[in-house]
């Protein structure tokens, strides 16, 4: 008697197995339902139906042609800028950037981008071109935007 | 003597402490990362890289995703269907609209094409939106971290 009351006093042990099955239910729960969210973003790309949608303001300034041609495998094979050779993107950035400016006073807002590619054109290059002249990524991580109003050029019938 | 050797072998005391800490530590990171987004990815579509490509604000306006893959099919809840046949489910689109007293136009049609996809296809994708009236698109890419 003297022993069990020794015994009972030195440690009262709870059950523990109820509650380490609960917590590892749960842990196996969230485990499950665990997703990985990849960073995604938007571009806005003007599409009207008509024309008379898309009228044009009075201060509109005359759209910059951006024309990319593709090679048989999808591969971009030419770059022009209102009817001049570019280089890559990069270039077809800086020349964005002398046409509108940037910071205050550019006529970004102004000024409306068209692209026309080929249809076999891999879209990975609509990306880059829209990339190129919708902003521009300064060293410090902030961006300059440039312009905003793009739109596809009628699709070519193959 | 004898009593202690009689409850020695019949319970073995094991310090559970360490491993409920570390278990309640796994739960609340769980807890912490569960998002309850229901913004629409697919892993057949392998979305173009772009620096600029940072997410919006707020949630887009009635928004319909189309997932484009790289062989020209599109994924429209969650099944393959083929560009042909998207004008059928974009027609039931704009009628679920209309019915609920909104104008196709004020929805926002992100198109997730894949970066491998042909321009062409995008292209008759959003014509395809443009027929059923729909106006507003926006391209979907992934944010480039890398400089």
């Amino acid at each position: 008697m003297v022993a069990k009351r020794e015994a009972l006093s030195d440690r009262i042990s709870i059950d523990m197995t109820p509650m380490i099955d609960v917590v590892f239910q749960l842990i196996t729960f969230f485990m499950l339902t665990l997703r990985t969210v990849i960073t995604e973003g938007d571009f806005d790309i003007r599409m009207p139906l008509g024309a008379s949608v898309g009228a044009a303001s009075e201060d509109q300034l005359p759209p910059v042609r951006v024309r990319m041609t593709a090679g048989p495998g999808g591969e971009r094979t030419s770059l022009t800028m209102n009817g001049q050779p570019i280089g890559d993107f990069d270039e077809l950035r800086r020349r964005i950037v002398d046409l509108v400016g940037a910071g205050p006073g550019s006529s970004a807002d102004k000024t409306e981008v068209e692209l026309d590619c080929d249809p076999d054109l891999s879209y990975d290059n609509v990306i880059r071109a829209v990339t190129a002249v919708s902003g521009q990524v300064q060293p410090d991580g902030t961006v300059v935007e440039l312009i905003k109003k793009i739109k596809f050029a009628p699709p070519k019938k193959k | 003597m004898a009593r202690k050797q009689s409850d020695g072998p019949s319970k073995t005391d094991i310090d559970m402490t360490p491993m409920i800490d570390m278990t309640f530590q796994l739960i609340t990171f769980f807890v912490f990362t569960l998002n309850f987004s229901t913004a629409v990815q697919d892993d057949r579509v392998q979305l173009p890289m772009s620096q600029l490509a940072k997410p919006a604000e707020g949630p887009s306006v009635d928004p319909i995703t189309l997932q484009l893959m790289s062989d020209g099919r599109v994924i429209y809840a969650g099944e393959p269907v083929s560009l042909q046949e998207i004008g059928g489910y974009l027609e039931n689109e704009k009628r679920v609209m209309i019915a609920s007293n909104k104008e196709p136009r004020s929805a926002t049609v992100i198109v997730r094409a894949d970066g491998r996809s042909k321009t062409g296809d995008v292209q008759e994708l959003i014509k395809a939106c443009q027929e059923k009236g729909f106006e507003r698109f926006v391209l979907r890419a992934q944010y480039d971290e890398s400089k």
